[in-house]
């Protein structure tokens, strides 16, 4: 079941995956920013363990979560609406 | 002699007469082509797949091209009801045509006069290729995965797309499960035009959202 509703404002963890590396879906760009639940898009496998070819990856609930474009860049040229919406792993997601 | 492919002269070749040759088109063998090339041998030695399915794959994968969105996008403006279902359930809506989206899920994203929405995969190439075939060259840059995110409206412009100071420009990165298709706007002057006349409008990368539709 997905811990986090539409609307609620979440932050997406500030860190590296732990050595050794592994296979990671959360652009470094994004990381340490917050922004609120766009929707939940469902149950997938987590892509950490599927990309090593483990047999029965656990499922992990997957969201979009929209950030402001003005408050992932300082120089952003744009609209103050400007959005940018990514899909997330709940593992990768904090409440705020 | 010229450099190109003419070859009519009547001398013989010998030893330390060579001709200038067009380059080779083919791309040198890279490691990661090497690797595929020995799996995929591997694979068809040990009866784990054929050749043949291999081939057909590749034709099947062929066969799907951006016009295959175009009827969809098209459908949906001449038809209230489809594009409700469309935005709504997407795989339900696109399986009329005949597309199986299989375990992904296809989100539609509609540009409106508020909105303009344009989609890109940081991280690689996600697309919907059942719908739109396989992506272009410059969706899997690094230039335009790296900057489409930071200065959206400098890269649409860069496409020739313009979205006014008072419009969103929504960006969608596909990281994961999902992929998208833009919707977008009927364009000024296509009123009085039917479905089938709408189609050859809708081109590829209006439905990656760097473009809009015009007539």
């Amino acid at each position: 079941m997905p811990q986090f509703a539409v609307g609620e404002k979440v932050r997406v963890l500030s860190q590296w995956p732990p050595s050794p590396p592994i296979h990671c879906r959360t652009p470094y760009y994004i990381r340490g920013c917050s922004g609120i639940i766009e929707r939940y898009c469902g149950d997938f496998p987590n892509p950490e363990e599927l990309a090593f070819g483990r047999i029965e990856p656990k499922n992990l609930s997957l969201y979009r979560v929209r950030f402001k474009q003005h408050d992932l860049w300082d120089s952003y040229q744009g609209g103050l609406s400007d959005m940018i919406d990514i899909e997330i792993y709940e593992n990768w997601l904090e409440k705020l | 002699m010229t450099e190109t492919s003419d070859h009519e002269h009547s001398h013989q070749h010998s030893a330390g007469h060579q001709h200038p040759t067009q380059p080779d088109q083919d791309d040198s063998i890279t490691y990661f082509k090497a690797m595929e090339a020995a799996v995929r041998d591997l694979l068809i030695e040990k009866d784990l797949i054929t050749a043949e399915q291999i081939r057909e794959k590749i034709e099947q994968m062929d066969a799907r091209v951006p016009a295959n969105g175009a009827k969809i996008i098209a459908k949906s403006w001449v038809d209230e009801e489809f594009k409700r279902k469309l935005i709504a359930n997407p795989r339900k809506a696109i399986s009329e045509f005949g597309h199986d989206i299989g375990p992904l899920h296809l989100i539609v994203l509609e540009n409106t006069e508020k909105v303009h929405n344009v989609v890109v995969c940081t991280l690689c190439s996600c697309y919907p290729r059942w719908i739109l075939g396989l992506p272009p060259d410059w969706y899997k840059s690094r230039e335009y995965r790296s900057r489409v995110v930071r200065e959206p409206r400098e890269v649409l412009q860069e496409f020739g797309t313009t979205i006014s100071f008072d419009r969103e420009v929504r960006v969608h990165d596909s990281t994961a499960d999902m992929r998208y298709l833009v919707l977008p706007m009927r364009p000024k002057g296509s009123e009085g035009m039917t479905e089938d006349e709408l189609v050859p409008l809708i081109g590829r990368d209006a439905m990656i959202g760097v473009t809009e539709v015009t007539v």
